[in-house]
């Protein structure tokens, strides 16, 4: 059974490791509540250091706070959905390091379903609900005449965004196979790409916009379809199809991603410890 | 004494040993330089002179914030959620049995870590903003001097605010909360996402009174040669103060904590 479908059986162990985590999360819920507003504003403090930003200036790389904001809460929505659905993923060179990984392998659940739900944290509803307000408070300012297609472009936009962030985080998991300590590697590129996104590619150098374009695809996760929904210029001045290119980008990468996973744990060598 | 340099020496060594997850942590705290520098270029475009900084030395607060974040462990880290597990599992008994002081202990752990992180994390990431930004970095060795002496005061303040947050364990058994909002203080209020200096009217006149201000912004202060002479003093001063009223509040509140614990036998 479990042969036959292997998706819908790491989705069940998945499931099943993701409600265990959360019945733990709940035996401590004075941790719990402070943890999920501590995530929300965690969040929310880079926002705040933008609206402090915009306390002096009235518009940053030509884009003013309510453009930023859409940006801001776009990116945060889609690192936010990542993070909950797969943020843990980085603990897996720990794992290594102490051999408990070994207990994962033997276990009758697809590993990458059993790592993903590892230490599943619920508090990072935060940062989803955070990146959520402040979307929809850009939503609500910008000057876009919004239609119900525009509206759908901009879910899409977010959830293409979070399989983006998703794949990064699995990527990152697999290099740990090989680089063990390097789990903070992987934070660059999620948290720090989400940093990066939240202002106007205008306001960075061009290579490091085009690094984000054709390297480390990001710019696919808001940077491209959110210019599209203001009406701005392309940065880079590419052709007007590939701001709806975000979902092949998304699943380009996530099958990219998936492929260096396999790798990675085909090369796996226990420590035996 | 020597008890206490041979505990920082090891402190040192421990995190001299992972030398990919130093790496991995100087590859990106380059990064969010690099990603907060274009950001304050286009802020600064605007609003030149904004809190006071040129644009070089916007760029410099930057490299150097980015360059102390683990020194300081502004954002968590350190050794408070190692003690907090040893309070939950009840090792801190066997701790408490150990000729040493337990303050004094951690502190020169501690102090052992960030000596590590300065150069091992905090260089390389400077340099880099060096070569790819102008700063406004100072040619005279005294003001370094200053500055290091400065990142002395302001690691102790750190030590001393992440002490008392590592012996809530005892009261809360379980730190992730405390440690989660300490990280939040630690980034915001310390001028890690905005230089405080940018902060608007009483509210900015108040954050920058706080610890941690102690930790980031006074330090690059010195640095950028901000405060001389008797303003260097007083800047000084604002540290140690807080140093010590932190300090003595971890005594405090180690011995009202000690009294707690109840050795269960088998």
């Amino acid at each position: 059974m479990a042969d036959r479908f292997p998706v819908a059986a790491g989705l069940r162990g998945y499931a099943l490791v993701v409600a265990m985590w959360v019945r733990s999360t709940m035996a401590y819920r004075a941790s719990f509540a402070m943890t999920t507003i501590g995530n929300f504003a965690a969040s929310g403090l880079d926002f705040v250091a933008i609206l402090l930003m915009f306390s002096h200036i009235d518009a940053l790389g030509g884009f003013s706070l309510a453009e930023v904001a859409l940006l801001y809460g776009a990116t945060s929505c889609s690192l936010g959905l990542a993070d909950l659905t797969l943020g843990s993923m980085d603990r897996i060179g720990r794992r290594v390091r102490d051999g408990t990984f070994d207990t994962l392998l033997v276990r009758p659940v697809p590993v990458l379903a059993q790592v993903a739900a590892d230490r599943f944290a619920l508090r990072r509803l935060g940062r989803i609900g955070q990146g959520a307000l402040v979307l929809g408070w850009g939503v609500a300012h910008v000057d876009v005449a919004w239609t119900l297609p525009k509206g759908l472009f901009t879910v899409v936009m977010v959830v293409s965004g979070a399989a983006i962030f998703a794949s990064v985080f699995i990527a990152g998991a697999a290099f740990q196979f090989w680089a063990t300590e390097a789990a903070e590697v992987q934070n660059s590129f999620t948290y720090g790409g989400s940093t990066l996104l939240q202002y106007p590619p205008t306001v960075f150098a061009t290579e490091l916009v085009r690094g984000v374009t054709f390297v480390v695809p990001l710019a696919f996760v808001n940077w491209l379809p959110a210019l599209r929904l203001l009406g701005r210029d392309n940065p880079l001045g590419l052709p007007g199809w590939v701001d709806f290119c975000g979902p092949f980008v998304a699943l380009l990468m996530l099958t990219g991603a998936g492929l260096l996973w396999r790798v990675g744990l085909r090369s796996y060598r226990s420590t035996g410890s | 004494m020597r008890l206490y340099a041979a505990v920082a020496v090891s402190g040192f060594r421990r995190y001299a040993t992972y030398r990919v997850a130093t790496a991995a942590g100087v590859f990106t705290n380059t990064v969010f330089g690099f990603v907060i520098a274009y950001t304050f270029i286009a802020l600064w475009d605007e609003r030149p002179h904004l809190g006071g900084y040129g644009q070089a030395q916007a760029l410099t607060f930057v490299w150097v914030s980015q360059g102390l974040l683990a020194a300081m462990a502004l954002l968590g880290g350190g050794f408070q959620e190692e003690l907090q597990e040893r309070i939950r599992s009840g090792d801190i008994a066997v701790d408490l049995y150990r000729p040493a002081d337990l303050q004094l202990w951690w502190f020169a752990a501690d102090l052992g870590r960030a000596l590590f992180q300065l150069l091992g994390r905090g260089v390389v990431p400077l340099a880099v903003g060096a070569l790819c930004f102008e700063l406004a970095l100072p040619a005279d060795p005294l003001v370094w001097l200053a500055f290091l002496l400065s990142c002395l005061l302001g690691f102790a303040v750190g030590f001393g605010l992440r002490f008392l947050i590592g012996l809530c364990a005892f009261w809360l058994l379980d730190g992730a909360g405390v440690n989660m909002v300490s990280g939040l203080m630690g980034m915001f209020f310390s001028g890690m996402l905005l230089p405080l200096t940018v902060f608007p009217g009483p509210f900015g006149a108040t954050v920058r009174l706080l610890p941690w201000a102690a930790m980031l912004q006074v330090p690059a202060d010195v640095l950028l040669g901000l405060h001389t002479g008797a303003g260097l003093a007083r800047a000084l001063a604002f540290q140690a103060g807080w140093a010590v009223l932190l300090l003595a509040a971890g005594r405090v509140v180690q011995s009202l904590a000690t009294t707690k614990v109840v050795v269960q036998g088998g």
